[in-house]
């Protein structure tokens, strides 16, 4: 098939073709262009929810009932959920799935799984055009599941409209929460498997960091108990997303935050572009080398090297 | 269209819990650089199929100690012809007597593997057929 | 022995190991037990220096009962030769439990297809391809009538591998008994009925814990009531190590599985020597022989020490740890099956000198598919030999005393406790499930071993050593033919139509008002049964009830 052939059957809803097109896009295939092409002028329509939180806190668990209650309202949901990858055998063990079961035969809803394939920001490198890919496919909710693996993952807060950031009651105590640095991207918290232990402890305390970090700002995140295996707080925290979605439109916020997201994309993409170019440069690398000898034969600190690098790196334009 | 990293779907179908084999192999195979989606027991072979094609996976796994083998690899096959999606290879692994492992890869199914094969033993088998296409 | 002969004795070893240590070794196998225990080349005193007899051993049919549970053990009675079986429709495993009746068998023990496991009726979709498969199926008392129809259930002693469902498989038990004239307190017979392995290692579980463990202890508590020769758990270390564990895995999770139940049975009000003696255990005798050995009398002392102690039990039958024994089926190999023979003997053997009360035997041909009539025979056969011609059972524990066993027996007690803790400290063992804690213990366990086959630490005769080449399998197998699924299905449908079906309709809305009050939901369970509701209509009211468990999966 052509890609031609591929884009028509993508706009004819075809979901193995969906699939195969996040994969060239995810592999990076050189039809990847004209598709990220294709898509761009298409997205903006899903409302795109970001889940992150410790792992073991039961994020997917939670996504699947979250994801039954939305059906009740909309027919296309997609979800991406990222796993890392092992960082000896670049391999991976995509299990999030198995806490989402019961979807599996629910027409209209599209899970996919990504590996983190190296990618240190607890979402794997592609994940946001694959969002984009999904929205083009018509979803109107798009999840988004990162790793957790209790590392600082705000970059999702960048990729979505709402985020929900999930602890459990095991998740330590509040300074540990506030070194994660979750505290400052969540739009919505929540505490699951708050049948356990210590859950009334962690609210009070999350309550007192979020007063903090949110006193200037207009909107209050919640903090809503749930159990997601028994179903427990789901409506809640469905009933906390809308009134977060009508705060950002009712604020003018929506697109802005949407066009701050996509200027962060650019400058990020821009200068990952830039190092690159630069590292091509053979005189770039000459001098490095040069420099790098110079510091490990302290004849240079490594400021005065710095300093030197620079000025040969202008020099050079 | 050449594809870098190989994605496999290993799957527990059935009602038999013994899911060992099945987290062992997946475990393996990651530890072999591959990409693998385990679904957890109990998956239907619509489900199995749902998820293959979602994930675009190039290969589905299925372990099967129940004895339901002659019910699920035909209607797995069966539904993955129905979606279109024949390019995904099927193999196994499990308890499967000879004469019915015959009956199964005249039917087009890849290797079945017995207990107590050595993963490495499954690792040359998935490299292999991806160093023919 | 003195201090001075204690003093001479270490020199004299160190003495010797420094001469030995220099002397060529092999490196490979490992030498190491299959708990991953590092094995010394010989043991002596000096390794149970704190060893005290009567504190550590005491008599047969003494506490602390490592000995053995019975002053006579053996001479008294043999271990009871329970095949477990079954498959097909009841019919077919009718005719199996007659045929093993006539060859000396002792005691029935049944085995359920998986749908019946997970509380499914036999034309439930998702049972397609299934039924009568691995088991029998039995979706409603008619089943079981058939099934037991001329045994005579006042003269047999029936086991039956049930959990999820165990409560609604005993109804129909019970009322088959009732209906050919036996009075509840005249049946004996164990279910096994323990959940809490279910969500560690064998999977069929239906319920979440909670009211898992409710249906239990009311199990317990109608037990002690009305069926008081019955074993009302069995609680289960077979299937944690069939699924990879370790003895000393094994071993922990089972004993914290029966602390669990005791606590819980406290805790409903219940005494504790009213329904202990009922308690029964079920271990795996799996291939590393001495280590099996030290398993069982570990536990013995181990359950009688914290009953005693712990739970402040004042019978004496409350003390003893009862235990049937399986030879371990994932130590049955595909290739060469005749060679598991040989294997099932040896770890028959283990569990004889263990002082099991009751065994099962492989047949050679289990990695296969179910067993042949001639392959069962061998099996008991097996076990027969072992009663009768080796002298095995002439002395009780024949290996107490033995520097090693009795080292191996502390060394697997110590380990057992250390799994105590961390999981008291985990808040128990539901909390440690939830957690994925001893699941993913196991999951390691059965990865390092996978890797010490492939890396050829550990050998497995015709699978990765001494290998035939294009072998061929020359056993015959036992196939289900696939009529058996839908004579089954058909009896099942007809039961639906000729049965009165606005009395089962009254009878599942009771159940449900009883699941949702703090009633003892037995009874009504067995009004279900008697107005013939099926399994899984029984089943299915008490999901709306109590909702189902969905497995997380740990690696």
């Amino acid at each position: 098939m052509t890609i031609k052939e591929y884009l028509k059957k993508f706009e004819e809803k075809d979901e193995r073709i969906l699939a195969k097109i996040i994969t060239m896009v995810e592999e990076e295939y050189k039809e990847s262009e004209e598709i990220l092409r294709y898509i761009n002028k298409k997205i903006g329509k899903a409302y795109r929810i970001g889940i992150t939180g410790p792992q073991g806190s039961g994020k997917s668990t939670l996504i699947a009932k979250l994801t039954k209650r939305l059906l009740n309202r909309y027919k296309e949901i997609g979800i991406i959920a990222c796993d890392p990858s092992s960082p000896f055998s670049y391999g991976a063990l995509l299990g999030d799935r198995i806490r989402m079961n019961e979807l599996f035969l629910e027409k209209g809803v599209f899970i996919r799984s990504m590996a983190t394939r190296g990618s240190l920001n607890g979402l794997a490198y592609k994940t946001k055009e694959v969002a984009d890919i999904l929205d083009a496919f018509g979803k109107e909710i798009i999840i988004i599941e990162t790793i957790g693996v209790g590392q600082v993952e705000v970059e999702i807060s960048n990729l979505v409209d709402t985020t929900v950031v999930v602890f459990v009651p095991e998740s330590g105590d509040g300074i540990q929460i506030l070194k994660a640095g979750l505290t400052e991207i969540g739009d919505i918290f929540v505490i699951n498997k708050s049948d356990r232990i210590g859950a009334d402890i962690l609210f009070y305390e999350l309550k007192n960091l979020i007063e903090i970090s949110y006193q200037n700002s207009k909107w209050k995140p919640p903090i809503i108990l749930t159990q997601a295996v028994n179903n427990y707080g789901i409506e809640e925290l469905e009933k906390e997303i809308v009134n977060h979605y009508n705060y950002l439109v009712e604020n003018n916020l929506l697109e802005e935050k949407r066009e701050k997201a996509i200027i962060r994309e650019l400058v990020n993409n821009f200068e990952k572009e830039i190092l690159k170019i630069l590292w091509q440069n053979e005189k770039v690398r000459k001098s490095f080398a040069e420099v790098s000898k110079e510091v490990l034969e302290k004849k240079l600190t490594i400021e005065e090297g710095i300093k030197k690098l620079i000025r040969e790196v202008k020099y050079d334009q | 269209m050449e594809k870098k990293k190989i994605k496999i779907l290993i799957a527990k179908p059935g009602l038999d819990g013994h899911d060992r084999g099945a987290k062992v192999v997946a475990r393996g195979l990651r530890d072999a650089g591959f990409e693998v989606i385990y679904t957890g027991l109990h998956q239907t072979p619509e489900m199995i199929v749902n998820t293959a094609i979602q994930e675009d996976v190039d290969v589905i796994g299925l372990s099967i100690l129940s004895g339901a083998h002659m019910t699920i690899f035909p209607e797995v096959l069966r539904l993955l012809k129905e979606k279109g999606a024949t390019n995904i290879h099927l193999f196994g692994g499990g308890i499967i007597p000879d004469e019915d492992k015959e009956k199964l890869y005249q039917l087009g199914v890849g290797k079945l593997f017995d207990p107590g094969t050595k993963i490495s033993e499954i690792v040359e088998y998935l490299n292999n057929l991806f160093k023919e296409k | 022995m003195t201090n001075k002969e204690w003093e001479e004795l270490e020199k004299t070893y160190e003495e010797w190991e420094k001469r030995v240590k220099d002397l060529p070794q092999c490196t490979l196998p490992l030498f190491k037990t299959l708990s991953d225990i590092p094995l010394k080349i010989v043991y002596t005193p000096l390794d149970i220096k704190d060893f005290d007899y009567l504190r550590d051993l005491g008599l047969p049919g003494e506490y602390p009962f490592t000995r053995g549970i019975r002053e006579t053990m053996y001479r008294g009675r043999f271990w009871t030769m329970r095949q477990f079986s079954g498959f097909g429709t009841a019919e077919d495993t009718n005719k199996r439990f007659k045929f093993l009746l006539s060859h000396g068998e002792t005691g029935l023990s049944v085995a359920f297809d998986y749908p019946t496991l997970l509380g499914k009726d036999s034309d439930d979709p998702m049972a397609k391809g299934e039924v009568g498969v691995c088991g029998v199926a039995i979706s409603s008392l008619r089943d079981m009538e058939i099934l037991f129809d001329g045994i005579p259930l006042d003269e047999v002693s029936t086991s039956m591998t049930i959990n999820g469902p165990a409560a609604v498989i005993w109804a129909f038990y019970l009322i088959t008994g009732e209906k050919q004239g036996v009075p509840f307190h005249k049946l004996r017979g164990t279910i096994q009925n323990d959940i809490l392995k279910e969500y560690i290692a064998q999977k069929s579980y239906i319920f979440p814990p909670e009211p898992s463990l409710r249906i239990i202890v009311d199990i317990m508590e109608f037990a002690s009531k009305e069926v008081p020769k019955w074993n009302t758990i069995s609680i289960s270390g077979y299937h944690i190590r069939e699924a990879g564990s370790t003895a000393v895995q094994e071993l922990a999770f089972t004993l914290m599985d029966g602390f669990t139940y005791v606590e819980e049975g406290i805790k409903r009000g219940l005494d504790v020597d009213t329904f202990a003696p009922r308690l029964s255990f079920f271990f795996n005798s799996h291939l590393d022989f001495f280590e099996e050995i030290a398993k069982f009398r570990a536990a013995r002392r181990i359950w009688a020490r914290e009953m005693k102690n712990r739970y402040g039990a004042k019978k004496k039958e409350s003390l003893l740890l009862r235990f049937h024994t399986q030879t371990a089926g994932c130590s049955l190999t595909a290739q060469q099956p005749e060679n598991n023979i040989v294997r099932t003997a040896y770890e028959a053997l283990a569990a004889v000198l263990g002082g099991t009360q009751s065994l099962h035997t492989n047949s050679m041909d289990e990695a296969w598919a179910l067993p042949t009539e001639k392959a069962v025979l061998i099996a008991l056969r097996t076990q027969q030999i072992l009663a009768y011609e080796i002298g095995v059972t002439n002395v009780i524990d024949p290996l107490g005393g033995s520097y090693y066993v009795e080292y191996l027996t502390s060394k697997l007690e110590e380990e057992a406790y250390r799994y105590f803790e961390k999981i008291e400290k985990m808040g128990g063992m539901v909390a440690a499930i939830k957690a994925g804690f001893p699941q993913r213990e196991i999951a390691e366990a059965a990865y390092r071993y996978q890797k010490e086959l492939e890396e050829k630490k550990r050998i497995i005769v015709g699978v990765n050593e001494f290998v035939l080449e294009n072998e061929k399998i020359e056993i015959p197998l036992l196939k289900i033919d696939p009529e058996v699924e839908k004579r089954q299905v058909e009896r099942l449908q007809n039961l639906r139509k000729e049965r009165d079906n606005i009395v089962c309709e009254r009878r599942l809305k009771e159940l449900k008002m009883a699941a949702k009050s703090r009633e003892n939901i037995m009874y009504p369970i067995l009004e279900c049964a008697r107005a013939y509701c099926t399994l899984g209509e029984i089943i299915g009211a008490l999901k709306e009830v109590f909702g189902e468990y969905r497995e997380e999966a740990f690696f």
